[in-house]
């Protein structure tokens, strides 16, 4: 057990740093020069300044050196400084994570609340109109584009009928609270500030259930596929004939075997959240990694590139790694060899 | 499953059992052929060229001579939205079409093969999935510069490593049975059993997929588009025009339609491949 664990996280470990080495081979043949993108029009033409700033930021080195002194650097815990914002990349990420993770995290809850009870009602009575349209929302969520599902939430919920705030975490006017955490609800909570903990939560609202949307269709399918083969057992048979209350056999005997699924694909899919949602917090003008991803991408940011895709590498590496030591509790076979 | 549906006999007409397993994926089957027909005879059927401007005619609502509206441009929304379709459509297909082409063969070749080959697969695969493909997608468009072919080629080097697994994982199902064996003392050669024996046992999941992917493909395309990494204006793309439409609140037309193509396109392809992925399977036909 303990050489499984050892060798999964070194795999890890080699993982996430292959991924750092792609990226940098990507944008390092990329046409866009950050130096370009980073001076001024004036200050571009002249290549004595472009020298300078080069020298500056150590672009001109050779790549494998570049590359080495990241991956030092990255040792110690240092992400490199960004070049767009001028700020430590760390501090940069450490400002938009708690955003996105904020939003992931009741996103992600939101649809397993719905989609679990859904997925496995929809299993217990097959081809009912619960099945139907269980299957129909779950459809809709995932075919909808996010981007698309977001203007329309906004457009109906804050422009025509004014029940949900507009974008952003929190109203333009109100104050926001000491940074604790970075997380609007906990730190709000902590000092007690239960107005502004209302607005926070209020304006998490729409962009919760737009992330939700396609990921309780992927857990709502997922789990009555699921239930429908647990179901299909003959243990489940057997459970039945023994006379057991419907309520147990669905719950106790068929629920832990349809779990492993969903598990995976549950788990993904939060890694999937975490990393940022580009489209929805793009539309709710959420500060978070994902727009921060993107603005990184368009202005070839290369040392903001490339922690965040460490990071974005560690935290699915990180995720399939629990998944998997997760399987290990619900599926005890997996374990016995 | 109560008692009842055990213990008593189905009642219901073979057309009506039909109807209801296989209902729906008729109903996407016909979304996805009238979005193909819109899409070939555009340019003969539509009264509004897509990409003509008229600014005094900018922003106005779904009337009787434009069906869904003028966008900020004065250009016709129905237009652009079925003049859309011909670039979503053809671009899903690429990229899943040749996705999957490249990945079945990597994936199956390398479970065949066994050893590194499959070993070394199985890492390549493992490398891609780390990254979200969005992401991916988004880096290699910024590196490569926006425009069609540029997202085409970032979404195809995403796109091929869950064919190569599922083929893998369907090859090594197939592999170890005895039909296999026969063929290989017979004396076939590899790449014979490979495309001949194996393959036509394992092609029913790699075809669900595709047809599922052709939704997602046209979802992520659409949604580069939006962010701006697709095409390139003028050309109507629904994703693109989301976005333009973004702001306008007031003028929702602008937006909504676009999005609402995508939804039923996507929509169109899920059912299908639900309904394929229904009838290949062995425990759905014992009911």
């Amino acid at each position: 057990m303990i050489r499984y664990v050892i060798s999964r996280l070194v795999t890890a470990v080699v993982m996430v740093l292959l991924a750092t080495l792609v990226v940098f081979l990507i944008a390092n043949t990329v046409p866009g020069d950050p130096a370009m993108a980073a001076l001024g029009d004036m200050q571009a033409s002249d290549p004595v300044q472009v020298r300078e700033f080069r020298a500056k930021w150590g672009l001109d080195l050779p790549l494998w050196e570049q590359y080495w002194m990241f991956l030092q650097r990255l040792a110690q815990g240092d992400l490199g400084i960004s070049i767009a914002s001028r700020r430590p990349v760390l501090d940069d990420i450490i400002d938009y994570a708690p955003a996105t993770l904020e939003l992931a995290t009741i996103a992600f809850l939101l649809s397993l609340v719905i989609g679990l009870p859904l997925g496995i009602i929809a299993a217990v009575r097959r081809d009912s109109w619960i099945d139907h349209s269980a299957r129909f929302i779950s459809l809709v969520g995932v075919s909808a584009p996010t981007f698309w599902l977001a203007f329309i939430v906004l457009a109906i919920f804050y422009g025509w009928l004014d029940w949900a705030p507009g974008p952003g975490r929190l109203d333009p006017i109100a104050f926001p609270p000491e940074r604790i955490t970075g997380l609007l609800l906990i730190d709000t909570a902590l000092i007690g500030d239960w107005e502004t903990f209302h607005d926070a939560l209020a304006h998490l609202v729409l962009p919760s259930i737009v992330l939700a949307a396609s990921t309780l269709g992927l857990i709502t399918r997922t789990t009555r596929a699921a239930m429908l083969d647990a179901l299909n057992q003959d243990y489940v048979r057997v459970a039945r004939a023994k006379g057991l209350l419907a309520r147990v056999v669905v719950t106790g005997h068929a629920l832990p075997n349809a779990m492993l699924p969903v598990v995976t694909l549950g788990g993904l899919a939060y890694a999937n959240l975490l990393t940022g949602a580009v489209m929805t917090e793009t539309v709710f003008s959420w500060p978070g990694l994902g727009r921060y991803t993107f603005r990184s991408a368009v202005a070839v940011d290369f040392p903001a590139i490339m922690a965040i895709t460490a990071i974005v590498a560690a935290i699915f590496v990180l995720v399939n790694f629990l998944v998997d030591m997760s399987y290990a509790m619900l599926d005890p076979r997996v374990v016995k060899k | 499953m109560s008692a009842a549906a055990i213990l008593l006999p189905r009642i219901a007409s073979t057309r009506r059992r039909w109807l209801r397993r296989y209902g729906l994926a008729t109903l996407g089957g016909a979304i996805v052929l009238a979005w193909v027909l819109a899409a070939l005879l555009a340019p003969w059927v539509l009264p509004h060229d897509p990409t003509f401007v008229n600014v005094a005619n900018r922003l106005k609502p779904p009337s009787a001579t434009h069906w869904f509206g003028t966008d900020a441009l004065g250009r016709d929304v129905l237009a652009r939205v079925v003049y859309g379709a011909r670039v979503s459509l053809s671009v899903g297909m690429v990229v899943v079409l040749i996705g999957a082409l490249f990945g079945t063969l990597l994936g199956a070749i390398a479970a065949y093969a066994r050893g590194w080959a499959e070993e070394a697969l199985m890492r390549a695969t493992d490398l891609v999935f780390c990254f979200p493909p969005i992401i991916l997608a988004m880096a290699i468009a910024a590196a490569l510069g926006i425009g069609t072919v540029n997202t085409v080629i970032a979404m195809l080097v995403v796109w091929w490593p869950k064919f190569a697994r599922l083929a893998r994982s369907l090859v090594i199902t197939q592999r170890s049975l005895e039909y296999v064996e026969a063929a290989q003392s017979v004396g076939y050669g590899p790449a014979h059993i490979l495309l001949r024996q194996i393959m036509p046992n394992a092609v029913g999941p790699l075809i669900v997929l595709v047809t599922l992917d052709l939704g997602q493909a046209i979802l992520v395309f659409a949604g580069l588009s939006f962010l701006g990494l697709g095409v390139v204006p003028p050309t109507p793309e629904w994703g693109a025009m989301v976005a333009e439409g973004r702001e306008l609140v007031q003028q929702w037309w602008v937006a909504t339609f676009p999005g609402l193509a995508i939804l039923t396109v996507v929509m169109g392809f899920n059912f299908v491949g639900d309904g394929i992925r229904d009838w290949l399977d062995p425990h759905a036909r014992t009911r």
